[in-house]
């Protein structure tokens, strides 16, 4: 019999799945786009959080990963006439790839090392995409256009709606792998490498091909968002894809807790939401309303930092276990619960 | 021919700022195991202090040494106040720290000076350096201005006390609190310094990629590129790893693959180095310690 | 009878959450040598970081008489004590002389600064020799006599030092414990000495502390400790 906790996490997230069925029937095209967004962001964040906060490796840079499915995506329908069924899976299996193959350099630098190749990265890519030597296939600075796919079998569903039921189910699957594989063996090889990388090793855990695989899983995960993205936008091009984008899932993962699979939807709702404000407040306060999400996501993450490592989803969970502890449930320790522990990172 | 010297001169120009920035990276490197990703933003806020100083009508050198002065001050206050308090925290906590640092200074010198681009005056104007006809009148100024920076860092570090001090507080913090030193106000005046540092570096790019709050993200690239190639412990290699980067950048965008990917110059650079000789041209071989 | 230059009541050590000192006793007194004593791990040199407030530390201590148990190592430092760490803790990538100058960073007065390099070349002519050379390519006594001197030039009240004898051979060793003890007699230096070499320490003090994991487990008179037969033998090992 799992603990309370346990069941209360799997009921929310049956509650959030089966509100989100429902969206679509109630909520108007543009919020189902605003929807979209968010599980595209939360699929990118699940990622990136299995690899930096699970695993401890750093990246500043998994926007490119977002690039290369969205590009992906965009190439293989546009140029090659590939449904994108079979698109997004092709394009996810490249990203796999990419990351993978970056990990290989990872592993010899890592920490701060990688922090800074990462970096690297995410400032280099809108370059590389507007590279004229490519720009038969990436269109160059403007990018290329995409069809927004509609529902299948004649469903009655329009665009939008099919959009949203198409990243849910995405979404959805993302986030059971993801959960089984924190929550198993590999889980846990993942926190010991993160944690005692050396102990791991004489262990037998063999870190460099969990770490490897795990950047290309991450990886996978950012390029499946970037291609849904692309699809639900209707385009990519070079500018979608800056350092601000890789920065701005770092904060997603900060905010919603480093190791928090659940608190993925929570830091993409909130990535999602505060540049909207911000655009909302700048029709009153002008150009400099511009500096408002910067201000806040820089502000967040050094707050975070210093009084919640577990972010704000965590806090809040911290608070609901206290709660319910009070109320009088047999609080045992989170058996299952992966509990983010920002004590031991990098190397 | 001409062309080439012209590209290798700019490349000096550009070079000698990457390599005063790597200086200020490493120094902080040196002192806390720690890269600060903030140094570009911090080193933009600091040259759109100048440039609104000169606004209200300060003429250029006296906005020059103010925004020096007051970018060393702003970074001892930083360290004491936000990264102090991280000292013991993991890496990760520390980079995502920084990474906020970036985006408050990134934000704030947009909603204080505004997102447009702005120009930058240069004090150097007129005939450039022994009248070359391969860099302008700015160029060899930044160059002079640059080489005069590592000078005046290598002799505070090599000649004065505190600069022996700081040498020390750096290598074995322990050993040197049981001196007396200071050791968390040693690693204060390094972060003033750097950002003083970076202030300079600002002020001399300025002209040359023009202002605006972006300025800054690819130059600090360059300066990461150019300590790691030198070697991230050590800081004069790391000022030659800057030049290099600057003269590569050029060339290999004038010749190779065309100027708008120069950026990917840095990336592959980075990559390269740590693949095949993390520590750099120059630094130390480092062992994990079990 | 002088007031003790260094007095410690009940002195208790942890490293982290890990108690390692229960309430030591000990006494420097002023122009005096106190030795600790103890087998590997009994808590020596935890006493002397604990004594220079580099370890979370509770009990009465006092220098001169003033409670020092809440400052920073920095600041005890400029009081007056200088501690030479176990592995010596010179900075291997400077050089002789700048290590030595680093001794007398917090001090003023250059006139009786260079009087004190003076004195300490003349108690060990070899680091004049090299005083431009990496301190790290020293040799181990060398690098010992550098800890020393460095310490010298604080121009210190009170000087503590952890196993000076370790690693090191016997003729160096004697060397040195020749120099503490001029030091001592000549200048008055009161000294705290952690040593493994317990005959060598008892010779050098006048006063010796046995510690045993943590604890005191002897106090007296240096010359009482080392006539009987009893202690040595089971205490000391010889």
């Amino acid at each position: 019999m799992a603990s309370p906790e346990r069941m209360a996490v799997r009921i929310a997230t049956l509650a959030v799945f089966a509100f989100a069925l429902a969206f679509p029937f109630f909520a108007s095209g543009y919020r189902l786009y605003q929807g979209s967004q968010a599980l595209i962001y939360a699929i990118a964040l699940i990622g990136l959080n299995l690899l930096t906060g699970f695993n401890g490796q750093i990246s500043l840079g998994h926007g490119a990963f977002f690039a290369i499915g969205g590009y992906g995506v965009a190439i293989l329908t546009v140029k090659l006439g590939l449904s994108y069924w079979l698109a997004i899976p092709v394009s996810a299996v490249v990203c796999f790839g990419a990351g993978f193959l970056f990990g290989f350099p990872a592993l010899r630098f890592g920490g701060l090392y990688l922090a800074l190749a990462t970096f690297a990265l995410a400032v280099a890519t809108p370059q590389i995409l507007t590279y004229k030597g490519i720009d038969a296939w990436t269109g160059g600075s403007s990018g290329v256009l995409l069809a927004k796919p509609a529902a299948p079998f004649g469903l009655p569903l329009n665009a939008d709606q099919w959009q949203f039921l198409l990243c849910l189910f995405c979404a959805a699957l993302l986030y059971w792998a993801a959960t089984n594989l924190a929550h198993g063996r590999v889980g846990r090889a993942l926190i010991a490498i993160r944690d005692q990388p050396i102990a791991a090793e004489t262990m037998g855990v063999n870190a460099a091909l969990y770490k490897t695989m795990c950047f290309g899983v991450s990886a996978l995960y950012a390029g499946v968002a970037g291609g849904l993205s692309a699809l639900t936008v209707g385009f990519v091009s070079p500018e979608s894809f800056t350092l601000a984008l890789s920065l701005s899932f770092l904060v997603g993962i900060v905010v919603g807790g480093l190791a928090s699979l659940p608190g993925a939807l929570f830091g993409a709702l909130f990535i999602q939401f505060v540049p909207n404000f911000a655009d909302g407040l700048s029709v009153t306060f002008g150009e400099s309303a511009k500096a408002l999400p910067g201000a806040i996501y820089g502000a967040l993450l050094i707050l975070i930092m210093a009084a919640m490592p577990m972010g704000v989803a965590g806090f809040l969970w911290s608070l609901f276990r206290a709660a319910t502890r009070v109320a009088g449930f047999a609080g045992e320790q989170a058996d299952g619960v992966v509990v983010a522990r920002t004590t031991k990172t990098g190397g | 021919m001409n062309e080439f010297l012209h590209q290798f001169a700019s490349g000096l120009a550009l070079g000698g700022i990457y390599a005063i920035m790597a200086l200020a990276l490493v120094m902080i490197y040196q002192a806390t195991q720690l890269v600060n990703f903030a140094q570009g933003e911090m080193a933009m806020f600091s040259t759109y202090l100048a440039w609104w100083l000169m606004q209200t009508g300060w003429p250029y050198w006296r906005a020059f040494f103010a925004a020096v002065i007051l970018s060393f001050l702003g970074g001892i206050v930083i360290e004491r106040v936000i990264v102090r308090p991280f000292a013991k925290a993991p890496i990760l906590a520390s980079v995502i720290v920084f990474i906020g640092l970036a985006l408050i200074f990134n934000a704030l010198a947009g909603y204080l000076y505004g997102y447009s681009v702005q120009s930058f005056d240069t004090p150097f104007s007129g005939r450039p350096w022994f009248g070359n006809v391969y860099m302008s009148a700015h160029e060899s100024g930044a160059v002079l201005v640059s080489l005069c920076v590592l000078a005046l860092v290598f002799a505070f570090f090599r000649f004065t006390p505190l600069g022996l001090a700081m040498r020390a507080a750096a290598q074995n913090p322990v050993s040197s609190r049981l001196l007396g030193i200071r050791v968390g106000w040693m690693l204060a005046i390094g972060w003033g310094l750097a950002a003083a540092i970076g202030a300079v570096a600002g002020m001399m790019a300025a002209p040359i990629v023009y202002l605006d709050p972006n300025m800054m993200g690819g130059v600090l690239l360059y300066a990461f590129a150019g300590a790691v190639l030198g070697g991230i412990d050590n800081p004069f290699g790391a000022a030659f790893g800057g030049f290099a980067v600057g003269v590569l950048e050029n060339l290999v965008g004038a010749y190779v693959v065309g100027a708008e990917v120069k950026l990917t110059v840095a990336l592959v650079i980075i990559i390269g180095v740590l693949v095949w000789r993390p520590s750099g041209l120059f630094g130390r071989r480092l062992v994990a310690r079990v | 009878m002088s007031a003790p230059i260094l007095e410690a009541k009940g002195l208790i050590a942890f490293y982290g959450p890990l108690q390692a000192l229960f309430g030591l006793d000990i006494v420097v007194e002023e122009g005096g040598v106190t030795a600790l004593l103890g087998a590997n791990g009994a808590g020596k040199t935890t006493t002397l970081r604990a004594l220079s407030g580099l370890i979370r530390r509770e009990g009465d201590i006092r220098f001169r008489g003033k409670p020092i148990g809440g400052l920073s190592t920095e600041s005890i430092a400029r009081l007056g004590i200088a501690h030479v760490p176990d592995g010596r803790g010179t900075f291997t990538d400077l050089t002789v002389e700048e290590n030595l100058r680093l001794g007398a960073y917090a001090r003023s007065g250059r006139d009786k600064i260079a009087r004190d390099f003076e004195r300490v070349f003349g108690y060990f002519p070899r680091l004049h020799e090299r005083r431009r050379q990496q301190a790290g390519t020293l040799s181990g006594g060398e690098q010992q006599m550098l800890a020393i001197s460095r310490a010298l030039l604080m121009s210190p009240a009170l000087l503590m030092l952890d196993e000076p004898s370790f690693g090191l051979a016997p003729l160096v060793v004697a060397e040195i414990f020749k120099i503490l003890a001029a030091i001592n007699r000549e200048e008055g230096m009161s000294i705290l000495l952690v040593e493994q070499n317990a005959s060598l320490a008892l010779e050098l003090a006048d006063h010796a502390v046995l510690i045993e994991t943590g604890r005191t487990a002897l106090s007296g008179a240096s010359e009482a400790i080392r006539v009987d037969d009893a202690v040595r033998r089971s205490y000391l090992g010889y």
